[in-house]
């Protein structure tokens, strides 16, 4: 019963990751941008849920309605303003950026708000859960989680699948340059995609602040990892690829706690390393280019 | 009258090579007017030029009189001139609709829609739903001429359109050309196959090294004189 | 100066210019090495700081700036060569020994990884060398042998501090010499020109018969070595290891980046310039606290867009200069006969002028 509740535990982990891996696998789909950056712009979002609450008194729910969008708008100026740019100096270039980001956000956020975990109280959802079977329950905020998680794939998916501007982002994946003489500027294309991918990983940030409690500035350097882990165990360029990644992972950090609680996040990166070994194109294989 | 688009003394090249040199034409609305000349004679660059993919080194591109030299490729697109450009250039993860509709990006009004293209260009019929990756040459061709008409173009920039396809697949695409025309949509046609060149087009320009070096009538211009202009005067064929 | 005629040039591998830079670099080493008899420990154990800056940078700039391969995860090297200093101490061996001894090891180790790093490419190698950079850390932490996460001091270490100095900064210049002295040839050997060709494009590297996997393999395993043997000398001279989150920290990466961006990447001299860049700002800026890493990180992205070529590649376009000869240029050679020009030997590459490799290249001058 140990094994099965941490199996289900780790199914719903897998939720979160999926969420965090959604907006890398956004960004590397379309722009072909690897964002060393996105655990941190996750730890951002956490981090205004969290100062709005204690400055403001505003619920983390309230809050997600101005993060979110705000992040989107974040997202959207970093890539005109910076990432543009880098991408026309070759491959190096939109990397250095973004890692130039990843060392300047938890450093000054551990000036601004110190090492200490800033809180995300969620009242008693946290710990409220539903019993399944004896010694078997599942709390409420992961299953919440997952239901978001599963919500967002499909709807990105859907997005990019039916909408003008899912074809647009599409077809500049493809080919930005052909994509231009068809009267539509790749760079805003771009630039909304990766607004995309920021408000997606704002989300994903609050929703893992709320789950630890609270937010410290060594979050992102976790996330980035566990995202970027989803998405290679999951396949790249399948979205549903990084719920089925996201899972695998969460499974096997939750099976590995039970043995010991030091063991989660190394038995989390040996189970990536050992699929990347022997199974290097993901576990899924993906139909859908993004 | 001013013309539909003209060029005036283009030069273009990239880096220190010059691929178009000092060339002026001017297309009438309604008109199809071929560049003709052998490969490297730099018409692929007039054409990207034209569209404002390529910037040129001088001279000036003009639209119904206006300059718009330094007008963006998809503001240009906006003004009304699609380049069809060479490859095709389809977006390979969309179906043919998911191309047409993406065509459709200046948002211009004017009689093309996926339902019309479809009927100008019958081979995109059962198609539509087909990913663009699964094409054959020809079919792909279609689409990517369906797809720049979806701007409800004034000038459409067609480079190569029958490289490496098959003489019955260009006659079906040329057949097609013939539906397309009217509305006094102006057309640019860049073409290596001289034969169609001169069956269709209303008025040609021969470049050679990036020169204009002979330009008129099918008719006014004979047979002889083209082939000279195209190899050039001391280039004797094999 | 002679035009160029296909059949009359022969490549110029700047020999004159090499055996300069030899006899340069050999008084200067030697200058280097005699400095503690002139200078006070406090003063020379500065520029042991120095030393291991540069070879981490030159480490990072051969992986990066040369084999195309952004890595953001040679803390693991850093901190295995650390870590190992404490397992061949422990095993009776000195302590300078046990960090030469370990830097081969960990050669072996990175050689193994390199299977599993190699499985990505691009920006998906960066995170996957973090991931095996952060798994590393998470095994070596498990040891209670190595102070399990504590961190632990060398047992068995010279007692003489100023001994103890001497044999660390006589250490950390060695190894810089190694690594520039073998980064120079690597660079000038065939190896050098195939793996610039990757770097400026993979597909056509590949398609004249570069074998890219095993050129950048071997620059991978050689960038570990020389970030294990610059992880060793820290180790030595911090006389241990105060936390292994320190030793394993991302933050590694980011220096290295940081040193080779702003010196100019792709060149020898730039990360060597980048190095003594940062060694300066760390003296006067460090007491900022943590901001001083988030100027590092706007200096990093600044020099990124603006000026890609960083400091030394703006200084090398404008005037012309380079100190270590690893590039070619195509001389004219004089005379009127076409036959078999002296010099040109069929077994060179093919020449290159690419002003990445040699701005002098560009110009093809006789050298003067």
């Amino acid at each position: 019963m140990v094994i099965l509740n941490a199996l289900v535990q780790g199914v719903l982990l897998g939720g979160l990751f999926a969420m965090a891996a959604l907006g890398l696998s956004i960004a590397f789909g379309i722009l072909r941008v690897v964002n060393l950056a996105h655990g941190e712009i996750m730890t951002v979002g956490a981090y205004l849920a969290a100062v709005a609450l204690s400055t403001l008194g505003v619920n983390v729910w309230l809050s997600l309605i101005v993060v979110v969008p705000l992040l989107g708008v974040v997202g959207y100026w970093v890539q005109r303003l910076l990432l543009q740019r880098a991408l026309s100096l070759g491959e190096l270039a939109p990397l250095l950026v973004t890692f130039g980001i990843a060392i300047i956000i938890p450093n000054a956020l551990i000036e601004l708000f110190t090492t200490n975990k800033q809180a995300i109280p969620t009242g008693d959802l946290a710990v409220r859960s539903v019993q399944l079977a004896e010694g078997l329950r599942i709390g409420v905020l992961p299953l919440l989680t997952m239901l978001v998680a599963v919500l967002l794939i499909a709807g990105t998916q859907l997005f990019l699948a039916r909408t003008r501007s899912g074809r647009y982002m599409r077809a500049a994946a493809d080919d930005s340059e052909t994509l231009r003489l068809m009267g539509v500027d790749h760079r805003r294309v771009y630039a909304y995609a990766m607004g995309l991918a920021f408000a997606i990983a704002a989300l994903g940030g609050v929703f893992f602040g709320m789950r630890q409690g609270g937010v410290t500035p060594f979050d992102g350097q976790l996330l980035v990892l566990f995202a970027f882990e989803a998405v290679i165990i999951g396949g790249l360029g399948s979205l549903w690829g990084t719920l089925a990644g996201g899972i695998v992972l969460g499974v096997a950090q939750t099976l590995a706690g039970v043995v010991s609680p030091e063991l989660p996040l190394l038995v989390g990166n040996l189970v990536f390393l050992a699929v990347l070994v022997l199974r290097p194109t993901g576990i899924v294989r993906s139909k859908v280019v993004v | 009258m001013t013309a539909l688009l003209a060029a005036e003394s283009i030069s273009a090249g990239y880096g220190d090579s010059r691929a178009v040199a000092d060339l002026s034409f001017a297309l009438e609305p309604g008109e199809v007017l071929a560049l003709v000349g052998a490969n490297g004679a730099g018409k692929s660059t007039l054409l990207r030029v034209l569209a404002g993919a390529h910037r040129p080194s001088a001279g000036r591109v003009l639209l119904h009189g206006e300059d718009v030299t330094h007008v963006r490729d998809f503001e240009r697109n906006r003004l009304g001139v699609c380049l069809v450009p060479e490859g095709r250039r389809l977006f390979a993860s969309l179906t043919v609709r998911e191309n047409l509709e993406v065509g459709a990006g200046s948002r211009r009004d004017g009689r093309w829609t996926v339902d019309t293209v479809v009927d100008a260009l019958p081979m995109l019929g059962d198609l539509l739903g087909r990913n663009a990756s699964q094409l054959s040459g020809g079919q792909q061709q279609a689409v990517a001429i369906g797809r720049g008409l979806m701007s409800n173009p004034e000038v459409l920039l067609l480079d190569e359109v029958s490289l490496g396809l098959a003489p019955i697949v260009i006659d079906e695409l040329y057949a097609s050309l013939a539906a397309v025309r009217g509305g006094g949509l102006g057309i640019v046609l860049v073409e290596q196959d001289l034969e169609r060149t001169v069956a269709v087009a209303d008025r040609l320009v021969c470049m050679l090294e990036g020169h204009a070096v002979l330009s008129g009538t099918p008719a006014s211009l004979s047979r002889q004189a083209i082939t000279d202009a195209y190899f050039g005067h001391e280039v004797t064929p094999w | 100066m002679e035009p160029l005629v296909p059949g009359q040039v022969r490549v110029d591998r700047l020999r004159r210019r090499m055996i300069i830079v030899q006899i340069l670099g050999a008084g200067v080493i030697v200058a280097l090495a005699m400095a503690p008899y002139v200078f006070e420990p406090a003063v020379t154990s500065q520029w042991i700081k120095l030393f291991y800056l540069i070879t981490l940078a030159t480490a990072w700039n051969l992986l990066a700036g040369f084999a195309g391969m952004v890595s953001v995860g040679q803390q693991a090297y850093i901190g295995l060569g650390a870590y190992g200093v404490f397992v061949f101490n422990d095993l009776g061996l000195d302590p300078y020994s046990s960090a030469l001894v370990a830097s081969v090891a960990i050669g072996v180790i990175a050689f193994a990884l390199s299977f599993v790093a190699f499985r990505l490419r691009g920006g998906y190698f960066a995170i996957g060398t973090w991931v095996i950079a952060e798994a590393v850390r998470q095994i070596v932490i498990r040891f209670d042998s190595l102070g399990a996460g504590r961190g632990r001091g060398i047992s068995d270490y010279t007692a003489d501090p100023v001994l103890r100095n001497l044999f660390t900064y006589w250490l950390a210049l060695g190894i810089l010499t190694a690594t520039l002295i073998g980064a120079l040839f690597l660079l000038r050997s065939r190896m050098g020109v195939a793996l610039q060709s990757i770097r400026d494009n993979e597909v056509a590297a590949r398609a004249l018969g570069v074998d890219v996997s095993r050129a950048k393999r071997i620059v991978f395993v050689l960038a570990a070595v020389m970030a294990a043997l610059a992880g060793s000398v820290i180790c030595l001279q911090q006389i241990g290891v105060q936390s292994p989150s320190q030793m394993f920290s991302v933050s590694f990466s980011a220096f290295m980046i940081f040193m080779v961006l702003i010196g100019g990447i792709g060149t020898l001299e730039g990360p060597i310039l980048g190095a003594v860049i940062y060694y300066v700002m760390d003296l006067y800026f460090s007491q900022m606290g943590l901001w001083y890493l988030v100027v590092l990180g706007v200096l990093a992205i600044a020099v990124t867009l603006f000026l890609p070529q960083g400091i030394w590649g703006a200084l090398r376009a404008r005037f012309d200069i380079t100190l270590f000869p690893v590039g070619h240029r195509v001389v004219a050679v004089p005379g009127p006969r076409s036959s078999s020009p002296a010099g040109a030997r069929p077994s060179q590459p093919a020449p290159r002028t690419d002003p990445q490799t040699d701005t002098t290249a560009a110009s093809a001058r006789t050298e003067g």
